[in-house]
């Protein structure tokens, strides 16, 4: 008992020392425990690399050039990394109005198939891109609007809580999408002449512009969604719909004393997130895949959770969070190749980051994080959003 | 109450110069105070003065920066509640910490469980809460679900908790702020029991008339500084106020006789149900004029806060009508009977008054966040929220270190300071309030009932419903009893009489005819 205690100070000293920087030097205070969560998940799987007989330094080198080794590596794991900001904003924004959206998954898909849909309607050929782009990326922000909106509403009219309802959602439109793309019989979506199912391909003149042409390439729906994420962080800081926004998630009594409508401000916040991530489909459909697969967007939702926790729900910490989620799966092929260690022990790290910024009880017990320093009372108030 | 009876008085408690500051405060600053066996020790001051840090820190909540504490003469060093529970430290919190969904039982036994094996064992639970309650008259149902009893109840299930655990040193944080005139007495009761059997007791109120009836010693706080220590025997309400104000205390109200015009307010056979369904409003008629304070009394729990909500817009109504300014507003959204210049101060201030996350800026706008002059094109406007907020704080006297401090560092009366420097400003046609000045000092008292009289001069009709009776008679100009959800008397202010008022709440009638 004493031992692992002194062994614990020791790691605690160690652990004070970086607190003190980060604090000190780098003002990042409301994000210690996500910083923490990371080293920690890193140092976890290093030991658990180290148990399969791999030096985890070897390991983590090459995952570390699978991320950013070279112009190309860089590129890719950003590309690979927008969609996620799309959906981390969709937890996020209903966050904030006090809801748990969890269908990003499913908004993705309603967003990606109304894009793929509207993309290859035979008329896009015919507009300019300059038309074309923006109305698959509304046709997909609508999509995602829409299946988003479907649970505020539920909510507001039966009281249905969102989490039931967004995740019945998700299967929905899940098998929705797959019997649309898959059927021949009668012929929906599918694509007749491809021998996998995928919906047609969408109008030339409606693909995004591509910025580097690396794996998976990197197209202009990158500045859509970093644009969106300080857009959102705007909104939610310094306008009336976000001081609603905030209130009601905070304490939704208090906004219906003080006049907020609450059932308006958590259709418009639901049917916000959707639109994140129906936005974040439709710039992936139009950049890069240019048709709509079942299963392009698999976990993507999922992963959009982690993140947004990861990044506290702050709107610009997701675009850094998104990166690091992105960059590490686009990284962890090189790990395998050169190190031997799989893909999934990536995926293990990232279970755990998650797992450690829920219980953040354990980090803060680590780090010597002390929540009740001085004041007791967390600040929420919209200015400490960002 | 237990003078030092024959012995010397023996210390259970001794806090020696214990300062505390906080991000712009010292709430504490070299604080002494001495707690002896079987003594009730009052402690006064306004607020903001600190008295709730100071407990605070008695009961391992928060760390003294300097000074210590010593419980049976031995130092100690709380590193949380724990620590102090250990040491036999007991405290009922201003803000109640019971779950609602839980039974009493539950909540009692809830951080300390008695289990037989991996099983709670609630039996046994159950029969030491029974032997608890008959030991000092605690009268608690252990099976009932915590969120169906009333504050009073509620409040001898935290006394209960904390006997529970063995406590000898109990410390309560304004528990009668939130009783009715009986609960006040009942609970008085049991406070002499706990004192007979050798408990020792810390006790918080800003009820003058509570102070002198029950406490062997008193202490006064102002600024965080200890300004005065007395006997009961030797204090006057007035001398007790002006120790802890710093100036001479007003306590009647003078106000001119009312002028009142037009009818701004006006109920019709008005109907409304509460949370379960069950109807407590039940044909409630009443007609208020501008430049008048009609005021209801009545006992708790007959429909008050119901009624009002229905005004306000909060609650749906059942059945009848809600008329302001000449138009019918029942069941308008809360938001258009703002507009129409109708303010309301809830009852309740921790979930309607305030968000507790907000800054004091954000929660002095927070009805009025979307008007032209704090938001442009949906833009919110920070430096004229905050000149705004800025100004009200002054006026208002809100004791805080700027207007961008997180509303729940600050004390309970000045939130509620804030609450009503936000509804009593503005172009105002008529004012609801609901239990405006409980959990205030007599200072800030004062302050308010002048605010509202003010109003009431400007032409407002102000409806004021209220526990306190002497709130009531002194504010009012006609006064009406609610008894089960109907008036049951109305009155003249002048010509009232605390008999009479009592008798309505009572009984719903005015005694002579059955
Ligand atoms: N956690 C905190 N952070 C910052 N300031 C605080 C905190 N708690 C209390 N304060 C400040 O310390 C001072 C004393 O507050 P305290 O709650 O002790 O007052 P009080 O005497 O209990 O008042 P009341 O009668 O209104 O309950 C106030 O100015 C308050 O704003
Ligand atoms: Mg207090």
């Amino acid at each position: 008992m004493n031992g692992a205690r002194n062994a614990n100070a020791g790691v605690g000293r160690a652990a004070s020392q970086i607190h003190r920087v980060l604090t000190e030097a780098w003002r990042l205070q409301p994000l210690y425990v996500s910083l923490y969560a990371i080293l920690l998940s890193f140092v976890v799987g290093g030991v658990l690399i180290s148990i399969i007989g791999v030096n985890p330094f070897t390991a983590y080198w090459a995952l570390l050039r699978g991320m950013v080794g070279g112009g190309d590596e860089i590129a890719g794991s950003v590309a690979r990394s927008v969609p996620f900001i799309g959906s981390a904003l969709a937890l996020a924004f209903a966050f904030r109005a006090g809801l748990f959206n969890i269908g990003a998954e499913g908004q993705l898909l309603a967003g990606g198939i109304t894009a793929a849909y509207v993309g290859a309607l035979s008329w896009m050929s015919d507009l300019p891109g300059f038309v074309a782009i923006p109305l698959i990326l509304i046709a997909g922000t609508m999509g995602g609007a829409i299946w988003g909106g479907i649970p505020g509403v539920l909510r507001t009219k039966t009281g249905a809580h969102e989490v039931i309802s967004t995740i019945m959602l998700n299967s929905l439109v899940l098998f929705g999408v797959r019997w649309m793309v898959n059927s021949r019989d009668p012929v929906v979506l599918r694509d007749t002449e491809s021998t996998v199912p995928r919906t047609d391909p969408i109008s030339d003149t409606a693909v995004l512009p591509e910025l580097v042409d690396s794996q998976p390439v990197l197209h202009v729906g990158l500045f859509a969604l970093v644009g969106i994420c300080f857009v959102v962080a705007f909104v939610l800081k310094r306008t009336t719909f976000g001081f609603e926004v905030g209130t009601v998630g905070l304490n939704p009594h208090a906004s219906h004393y003080a006049g907020i409508n609450v059932n308006r401000v958590i259709v418009a916040s639901m049917a916000a997130s959707g639109a994140f991530a129906g936005l974040a489909a439709a710039s992936e459909i139009s950049g890069t895949n240019g048709f709509f697969q079942p299963g392009t967007f698999f976990l993507m939702g999922f992963d959009g959770i982690a993140i947004a926790l990861l990044a506290r729900t702050n709107p610009v910490a997701i675009i850094a969070a998104a990166l690091l989620w992105g960059s590490m799966l686009s990284g962890a092929p090189l790990m395998q190749q050169e190190a031997d260690v799989s893909i999934d022990v990536v995926r293990i790290i990232q279970a755990m980051v998650l797992l450690f910024v829920a219980a953040d009880a354990i980090v803060r017990y680590l780090f010597r994080v002390r929540e009740l320093d001085q004041s007791p009372f967390k600040a929420t108030s919209i200015e400490g959003a960002v | 109450m237990a003078q030092a009876s024959g012995g010397a008085a023996r210390p259970v408690l001794e806090v020696e110069g214990i300062t505390k500051a906080f991000p712009g405060v010292v709430a504490n600053d070299d604080v002494s105070l001495t707690l002896n066996q079987g003594e009730i020790h009052c402690l006064l001051g306004e607020n903001g003065a600190g008295k709730s840090t100071l407990v605070n820190m008695v009961f391992g909540l928060y760390r003294p920066d300097q000074g210590t504490i010593k419980v049976r003469g031995e130092e100690v060093h709380f590193e949380d509640s724990g620590d102090a529970i250990a040491r036999g430290i007991g405290m009922v919190h201003q803000h109640f910490q019971l779950i609602p969904v839980f039974t009493v039982a539950e909540n009692i036994i809830l951080g300390n469980e008695v289990t037989k094996g991996a099983f709670l064992d609630l039996d046994s639970a159950r029969r030491q809460i029974d032997s608890l309650a008959e030991r000092y008259g605690l009268a608690v149902d252990p099976d009932a679900t915590v969120g169906d009893l009333s504050v009073g109840e509620q409040q001898r299930v935290e006394l209960v908790k904390a006997l529970f655990r063995d406590a000898d040193i109990l410390i309560l944080d304004e528990p009668t702020a939130v009783l009715t005139p009986g609960e006040v007495d009942d609970f008085f009761g049991v406070v002499e029991s706990l004192t007979g059997q050798g408990k020792s007791i810390i006790f918080i109120t800003h009820k003058l008339r509570e102070v002198l009836a029950v406490a062997d010693r008193i202490t006064v706080l102002r600024a965080g500084q200890v300004v005065g220590t007395a006997t009961a025997e030797g204090a006057t309400q007035q001398s007790l106020a002006n120790l802890m104000v710093g100036r001479d205390v007003v306590f009647r109200v003078d106000k001119a006789e009312a002028d009142p015009g037009a009818p701004v307010l006006r109920t019709q056979d008005l109907r409304v149900a509460d949370d379960r369904g069950v109807e407590t409003v039940t044909g409630f008629d009443v007609e208020v004029r501008a430049g008048e304070i009609f005021g209801i009394a009545g006992v708790e729990g007959n429909g008050q806060r119901e009624l009002v909500e229905a005004i306000c817009g909060m609650r749906p109504t059942a059945g009848g009508r809600v008329e302001m300014l000449g138009q019918e507003t029942t069941d308008w959204s809360p938001r258009k009977i703002n507009e129409l210049g109708v303010a309301h101060v809830p009852e309740n201030r921790s979930k309607h008054g305030v968000v507790a996350q907000y800054t004091i800026a954000d929660n002095l706008v927070l009805n009025r966040y979307h008007h032209r002059k704090f938001s442009q094109r949906g833009v919110r406007n920070t430096a004229a929220i905050n000149a705004e907020a800025q100004e009200l704080v002054e006026q208002f006297d809100v004791r805080t270190p700027g207007v961008d401090a997180v509303i729940d560092t600050l004390s309970g009366g000045n939130q509620q300071k804030v609450i009503v420097a936000r509804e009593l400003t503005g172009d105002l046609k008529a004012l609801v309030v609901a239990q405006p000045t409980r959990g205030l000092d007599v200072g800030s008292i004062e302050f308010i009932h002048r605010k509202i009289i003010e109003l009431r001069d400007r032409g407002v009709a102000v409806l004021l419903v209220s526990a306190e009776l002497d709130e009531i008679l002194s504010l009012s100009d006609r006064i009406g009893v609610l008894y089960r959800g109907r008036l049951a008397g109305t009155v003249n202010a002048a010509d009232a009489t605390r008999e009479e008022l009592g008798l309505l709440m009572a009984t719903g009638s005015s005694g002579g005819q059955r």
